[in-house]
């Protein structure tokens, strides 16, 4: 195996580039939240924006998502820019932002639902995802019913149900205790194999972001930069154990955590 | 309650004033005050009368039509306050103070713009209860988490499902017991405004009653009023408790 890399920007080919940032700017008052943010998602693979509290990461996937405008610069996906949320993307909270007077199975059929899709052809897409992350049994449940862990599966159930081509996650399991947060982290890894998406994943936990990632963009706080990008060279198609116990694993994890520990206050 | 180390049931005090008040009457010290059996046996009698059942015909139409006019206009003014912070600030000052108000002084007012009529009374039912009703929709709305209106624009929500599947849902328990409070508000507006007409409904009743010094029929009248304020208010919480399963569990 190779040792983690580093490469420049825009070193993957264009066509390969599902997701572009443009020189995105982002303030909230007299706050600079992010300053020249240029950034290109490669298709297919799953890429983590990790930093410390503050560094605009979640600021910047709402702008990918389309929930934020970005004060100056574009996002691209597909080639066409970004003016508002679109069907070509999904969105995890970091919340779980569930209906709670809704069953599972309505909450996954929701987006759906939105586009006008019929009652039975939606619900049977929906059963489909439900069994998918594995909440089988639980269609009639309300979302008070479920253990964190479970609600955060129903978000992702919704997320993949509308079949967006870009998933954006948004710390999904930091509000999910530490067990379900690691069975989580290896069913994504799972999904990310099976399901032919783009994963955008933003996350605080260095660890997390490269158990799980083909990609991490390292950003810095005030204002929010591009610091590094990180492509650990782990290999995940064995057991999901062993990964976590793997020397590129560990290094990468050290590498990031040194380059990270001077935003520590 | 406990009483000399006993539990005593809830009901136990309304005996006792109950009690009270029939030996108060009895002694005949007060004569505004008859006993309250003599109170019992007019209300029986009462509801009996045409002249009641056709008050009470008068009153509940009144008031239903008043408490839908306030429902109905309520709820989407409190919607637009909770979402659009210009039209909070344009009317948040005048609806706290009319929720506040003292607005039994307003009556006459109506009287002058209705006339002495039923159209006073559903007018002043409305007055009271609309701004209950406003302030807690619109508290309802304040305190939808951001995320599950994010949630609902991220997968392509229309503006009418966004208020209509979302906002209007996750709001519902704070609307609800606005309502519960704006029908109690109502009830008074529906006395009050009869009162001051004087010549509708109960308060054609309540006049002919106290001017007359009928008294154990104007007990009787105002006890069954009672009665329905506290009926109608039980009916809502029923309705709040099946809906708080979720509205509990929502954080």
């Amino acid at each position: 195996m190779r040792p983690a890399t580093r490469e420049k920007l825009h070193s993957l080919p264009v066509d390969d580039t599902i997701v572009a940032v443009r020189g995105v700017d982002k303030s909230y008052g007299s706050t600079e939240a992010l300053r020249g943010i240029e950034l290109d998602f490669p298709r297919g693979r799953l890429t983590s924006l990790l930093g410390p509290s503050g560094c605009g990461k979640t600021t910047l996937l709402k702008i990918v998502a389309g929930l934020l405008d970005a004060d100056k610069g574009t996002v691209m996906v597909d080639g066409k820019a970004v003016s508002g949320p679109g069907p070509e993307r999904a969105f995890v909270f970091q919340d779980f932002a569930l209906l709670p007077w809704a069953t599972v199975l309505r909450n996954v059929a929701f987006g759906l639902e939105l586009r006008g899709v019929p009652r039975g052809e939606r619900d049977e897409t929906a059963r489909r995802y439900v069994a998918e992350v594995g909440l089988s049994g639980f269609e009639q449940k309300y979302p008070h019913e479920l253990s964190g862990g479970m609600r955060q599966r129903v978000g992702l159930a919704r997320a993949l149900c509308v079949d967006a081509d870009v998933l954006l996650l948004d710390e999904p399991f930091s509000a999910v205790d530490e067990q379900n947060r690691r069975k989580f982290q290896e069913d994504l890894i799972r999904l990310r194999n099976t399901q032919n998406k783009t994963f955008i994943f933003v996350t605080h936990s260095i660890e997390e972001a490269v158990y799980i990632s083909d990609r991490i963009v390292l950003l810095s706080p005030r204002p929010g930069r591009v610091s590094q990008i990180i492509e650990p060279a782990i290999d995940r198609s064995g057991d999901p154990e062993r990964i976590r116990r793997d020397r590129h694993y560990l290094d990468t994890v050290e590498e990031i955590w040194q380059g990270l520990k001077q935003y520590v206050d | 309650m406990t009483l000399f180390g006993r539990r005593v049931p809830a009901m136990a005090s309304l005996i006792f004033w109950g009690v009270l008040w029939e030996i108060v009457g009895r002694t005949g010290i007060i004569f505004i005050l008859p006993p309250l059996s003599d109170v019992l046996v007019a209300a029986v009698d009462l509801v009996r009368q045409p002249s009641w059942q056709d008050a009470t015909v008068t009153t509940l139409r009144a008031f239903l039509i008043g408490m839908a006019l306030a429902i109905g206009f309520g709820i989407p003014l409190g919607i637009l306050m909770g979402r659009v912070r210009i039209a909070d600030e344009l009317l948040g000052m005048w609806v706290n103070i009319f929720s506040s108000a003292p607005l039994s002084a307003l009556v006459p007012v109506l009287m002058i713009l209705f006339g002495f009529g039923e159209r006073t009374i559903v007018a002043a039912v409305f007055l009271f209860a609309i701004w209950i009703i406003v302030l807690d929709t619109r508290a309802g709305v304040r305190h939808i988490a951001p995320s599950l209106i994010e949630m609902a624009r991220s997968y392509g929500a229309s503006r009418p499902a966004l208020y209509g599947k979302v906002i209007l849902l996750a709001a519902l328990p704070e609307i609800l017991a606005g309502i519960r409070l704006g029908l109690i508000r109502g009830v008074k507006g529906v006395v009050i405004g009869q009162l001051l007409v004087s010549i509708v409904g109960y308060g054609a009743l309540f006049e002919t009653f106290s001017r007359n010094f009928r008294m154990s029929q104007f007990w009787a009248l105002t006890i069954i009023l009672f009665g329905f304020a506290l009926l109608v208010a039980a009916l809502i919480e029923r309705a709040e408790a099946r809906i708080d399963y979720y509205a509990g569990a929502r954080e």
